[in-house]
């Protein structure tokens, strides 16, 4: 297997080098407040971000996860308040999670459309759908029970930073370890070699859009635990962060190649960076510009060494 | 192949259309009014000029997501220059320009640095929204002369200005798809561009036009977005590319490139045009409208791939293609 050592060390370097500049005109950002802060920021991102690693990893795209996000935060805020007990609402949230993502893995293998074009349909869809039940209305007044996961910690470390941990390394195990995730990788490096020794193309894409969305069900819950209220435009533009913190964490936007440790790195370097900006005095309208083009950046770089760029030329939108 | 899905699209997307228009019509007792068909042209103008060019696009294989960044940019680059005592006419041709600009970086990023267009313009649609933000930090421009007016509210006859702007674009896209070489050759590339460079013909100059039309189109999309508003913002044009690539795709072009036409898009424009603004009458929600437009784009990708399968001839030419996604 290929591991792009070179990606995570680059990523490394680079955060030195940031904290480096940021010791010289902002030492206040060392502060432990503000540090943990970019750490739990990190684990949700990082949670969502190694879902969508499995997606990309087949070659295929999701662009539907903010609202699938909004949908699960409103969704489990609202039954908690309802009174259902915080184990139950997890597992709302993530089953929730997973059946939106199926539904988005059922387009793409039945339609045979490219996954681009069917989730920024559903982006849409489950998004107005969220919208037309709720009215637009924030929600108030949330559980303790429910807040505690957010805001919770479990030998001083804030909770949604162990979850996110045991998330990586379970998928980690997942990916590298079972026949499982293996067959990811086969499918997304060549598709036709992995039908010719037996693998089932559909049914991996499958597992990779439920598990995706899975995933995001569980971001959600470390997301929306942390504030008071859940606003109805949670998670708008959630996809672009998502998307360059995998692809800057060195899994290949053609497929076939990316690593749980790249991705966490990567949405650790995007959630810094957002940080960051503050402590230059950067106005926060630019982070689109720089999120943008760090996913510009990353993806030049792969296609420039030239991995499997016929199979995309030729493909076009697919 | 090509004719029989041609002429079964047209039929049921005058179908769809008279269904749309027959539902629009039981929602709101104003939407079947001579003043508001009408009106017509001024709500679907601004997405129907992006929505020529990205015909162009999607014929030959690709994709534009940056539209509705684009647009946002132009908007706020022409406020914010018309503002700083920039004449009008200059701060126009600047935004267009802008918009030129920026389809000459997708096309650039797309044909030399070789990142597939989806890649692409989900990045600079970030990029492009971003930069918009970053130069109003959040503000809005107005106080434009009354004369900029016209192009926006004004009427010719009992018709919007925009019916013209539109309708003559149109044609002249449909003359360069069908009468030039430049429009056989977007064909060509979607069908077959490895072919089509083997030929010798200059598929990176192809693309990069198709993009910087694209992009200088949704430059004028702004200009008329912003003289119908009076004011210029940064998040002007969100969610354009949805509502301009589902009327391409409910208009019979294929999404996988090669397939389709102009007219098909025109109707599928007035489909989703005749949507937004009946429900708008209707008093229902921007999010909801765009819940059905999200779920009109995955039907008619989902019709039309049923029909690719019925066709056998379809079904063998692309079998390729599909192994490989």
């Amino acid at each position: 297997m290929y591991v792009d050592r070179a990606r995570q060390l680059s990523i490394l370097g680079f955060l030195l080098l940031l904290s480096l500049a940021l010791s010289l005109y902002a030492p206040n950002f060392f502060q432990l407040q503000n540090l943990e802060d970019i750490l739990v920021n990190t684990s949700y991102l990082s949670v969502a971000a190694i879902g969508m690693m499995l997606v990309i990893l087949t070659g295929q795209i999701d662009l539907s996860v903010g609202s699938i996000l909004a949908i699960c935060s409103t969704v489990a805020a609202l039954a908690s308040k309802a009174g259902m007990p915080i184990w139950a609402v997890f597992a709302l949230a993530l089953g929730l999670g997973a059946s939106l993502g199926l539904f988005n893995g059922l387009l793409v293998t039945g339609l045979r459309v490219h996954s681009l074009i069917v989730t920024l349909g559903t982006m849409s869809l489950y998004r107005g759908a969220l919208i037309y039940f709720t009215q637009g209305d924030w929600i108030y007044d949330l559980p303790s029970d429910f807040r505690a996961v957010g805001l919770g910690r479990f030998l001083g470390v804030p909770i949604p930073i162990w979850i996110a941990l045991l998330t990586a390394v379970l998928m980690s195990w997942l990916l590298t370890r079972t026949p499982w995730g293996r067959g990811l990788y086969a499918v997304g490096s060549n598709p036709m070699a992995a039908r010719l020794t037996g693998l089932q193309p559909s049914r991996i894409l499958l597992a990779a859009f439920t598990v995706n969305g899975l995933l995001v069900g569980l971001s959600s819950m470390l997301y929306a635990t942390r504030f008071s209220a859940i606003q109805s435009n949670t998670g708008i533009g959630f996809e672009l962060l998502v998307v360059a913190a995998t692809v800057v964490g060195g899994a290949n936007i053609f497929g076939g190649s990316g690593t749980v440790l790249g991705v966490v790195l990567g949405a650790l370097l995007m959630s810094t960076i957002g940080t960051t900006l503050t402590f230059f005095r950067v106005s926060s309208f630019w982070e689109p510009t720089l999120r943008g083009f760090f996913i510009l950046l990353a993806v030049a770089f792969d296609t420039l060494r030239g991995y499997r760029r016929g199979v995309w030329r030729r493909g076009g939108a697919r | 192949m090509k004719l029989w899905r041609a002429s079964v699209s047209e039929a049921v997307l005058l179908g769809v259309l008279v269904l749309t228009f027959l539902v629009m019509s039981q929602l709101s007792p104003h939407f079947l009014t001579p003043q508001n068909l009408l009106e017509l042209p001024r709500f679907f103008a601004e997405v129907g000029l992006i929505a020529l060019a990205m015909t162009l696009v999607i014929l030959t294989g690709g994709i534009d997501l940056s539209v509705g960044s684009i647009v946002g940019l132009s908007a706020v680059v022409l406020g914010a220059l018309h503002q700083g005592g920039i004449p009008l006419p200059l701060a126009a041709l600047a935004a267009l320009l802008v918009g030129l600009g920026a389809g000459l970086v997708n096309g650039f990023l797309v044909t030399r640095v070789g990142i597939p267009p989806l890649i692409t313009t989900l990045a600079t649609m970030a990029v492009f929204r971003g930069i918009a933000l970053g130069i109003s930090q959040g503000r809005a421009f107005r106080d434009y002369p009354d004369y900029f007016f016209f192009l926006g509210q004004g009427y010719v006859g009992p018709f919007p200005v925009q019916l013209f702007l539109f309708g003559a674009l149109a044609l002249a896209f449909a003359i360069l798809l069908s009468q030039t070489a430049f429009g056989r050759k977007v064909y060509a590339i979607g069908h077959n561009e490895v072919a089509m460079r083997f030929m010798g013909h200059d598929v990176d100059r192809v693309k990069l036009a198709v993009y910087a039309l694209s992009g200088t189109l949704s430059g004028l999309a702004a200009l008329v977005l912003v003289s119908r508003f009076s004011t210029a913002k940064a998040d002007l044009g969100q969610g354009f590319e949805l509502d301009a690539i589902t009327a391409v795709v409910l208009g019979g072009t294929s999404i996988s490139g090669g397939v389709g036409g102009i007219w098909g898009t025109v109707l599928g424009l007035l489909v989703v045009g005749a949507v937004r603004n009946g429900m708008t009458l209707a008093f229902i929600n921007a999010d909801v409208q765009q819940m059905i437009i999200g779920g009109v784009l995955v039907a008619s990708v989902a019709l039309y791939g049923l029909m690719d399968k019925l066709a056998p001839m379809a079904r063998r030419g692309r079998e390729v293609g599909r192994e490989a996604s």
